[in-house]
């Protein structure tokens, strides 16, 4: 039952299996709705294998979880010896943007870069976006990628995943804790309105063109797992 | 800076010259400052301290617990102890033991402690340091005779400021 909820997440996301019809959604709207109920799972990742490897016997780096802080995530950076930084990206989202619409806005985009990611240049060796950038429109994600690129130190990773296959007026939301560098648990907790559009290879490399390398996971359930460097 | 007085529920906060704060320490207790209170400027404590109320300024107690109730508001660098968050902080804390942010709390500013406690739900904007603390060597002969105590140290709690402005 739990893994039907979850394998349903990593097809794209949507109402549960045997959740009955489809609910009327207001698809411009961007608040999470309620949890009905949490789900869990636990899985491999292999972006998150990459993402630590590559910061294999350093310790006192920079690392910023956009997902909020979760007890996990911070356990498990501080014991590895870095500094952890927060950022509760897709709530600042949230109360940033009330519509599709507002997503460009290039003063409502300004206001949402300087609450959330108003860091100096160059400031972190790894950044650790999980899905948050998968819901936002392509005037806002483009202005989110390019602040991204210039807070990662040079040679810095980004770890980002997006999980859309097909189109969907809402996806679930989740909170992603480390278990270990290579095992995430999955947590449901609500659903958003999706991005309108559909993240497939090509459309992913030319997001991050501006970064040194782009490398895909495609894990199981269409799930793209996408490590970038700077 | 200024202090206003808003409302005489800081428990410890009785017949005191402005500018100094005494908690009434033969009750043991945690010297509390009440949700309708707000102050402005520098306290330091030498007890345990709960804080329901608005603070700007900085909170110092080095050896105690710190409690941020869930009216608290505190717009000031914290250090302590301990801290236990159920409201909302902004400004930098260090605790040299742990601090725990409870669910529904919001803390913004750069943390350095030696464990953190997050409960889901918790609000948290800025960088963790963990710190580790170094274990007490316990000493290799039996201790001497300590001397006599000196004169006890008065103002546990202080709030200094200019209190001017500090109304009853």
């Amino acid at each position: 039952m739990l893994s039907d909820r979850l394998r349903n997440f990593w097809n794209g996301g949507g109402a549960p299996v045997n959740a009955g019809p489809p609910r009327p959604v207001n698809s411009s709207r961007l608040v999470a709705r309620p949890p009905r109920g949490e789900v869990e799972e636990t899985r491999i990742s292999r972006g998150l294998d990459q993402f630590f490897g590559s910061f294999r016997d350093q310790s006192g780096l920079s690392i910023l979880d956009l997902g909020g802080a979760c007890q996990e995530n911070v356990n498990f950076i501080t014991t590895l010896g870095h500094k952890f930084y927060s950022e509760d990206f897709l709530r600042i989202f949230e109360e940033t943007f009330d519509d599709i619409a507002d997503q460009s806005n290039s003063r409502r985009i300004d206001s949402f870069l300087r609450r959330s990611l108003e860091y100096p240049d160059e400031q972190f060796d790894g950044v650790l976006a999980w899905d948050a950038l998968e819901y936002m429109e392509p005037a806002l994600l483009a202005a989110t990628v390019d602040r991204l690129l210039r807070i990662l130190k040079p040679k810095g990773y980004l770890l980002t995943m997006f999980h859309s296959s097909e189109r969907k007026a809402m996806v679930s939301c989740y909170t992603f804790r480390i278990q270990d560098p290579r095992t995430l648990q999955v947590t449901q907790h609500g659903e958003r309105a999706a991005a309108q559009r559909l993240f497939n290879s090509s459309r992913l490399e030319k997001l991050f063109q501006k970064f040194e390398s782009v490398k895909f996971f495609l894990a199981r359930d269409s799930l793209r797992e996408v490590i970038v460097r700077k | 800076m200024e202090a206003k007085k808003e409302a005489t529920t800081l428990s410890s906060m009785s017949n005191m010259p402005l500018g100094r704060v005494e908690p009434d320490t033969s009750r043991g207790g945690t010297a509390s400052i009440g949700k309708a209170v707000k102050i402005a400027g520098q306290i330091y404590s030498k007890e345990d301290l709960y804080v329901d109320g608005d603070v700007e300024g900085t909170i110092e107690l080095l050896d105690h617990k710190l409690t941020i109730g869930p009216n608290g508001k505190v717009h000031a660098g914290v250090k302590a102890r301990e801290l236990v968050a159920l409201g909302s902080i902004q400004g930098n804390v260090e605790a040299s033991e742990r601090i725990e942010i409870r669910k529904d709390a919001r803390l913004v500013g750069d943390i350095k402690t030696a464990r953190i406690v997050i409960e889901d739900g918790a609000y948290f904007k800025g960088s963790i340091d963990i710190v580790k603390t170094e274990p007490k060597v316990a000493p290799s002969q039996p201790p001497r005779p300590q001397p006599p105590p000196a004169a006890p140290v008065t103002a546990p709690l202080v709030a200094t400021a200019n209190t001017a402005d500090a109304k009853h």
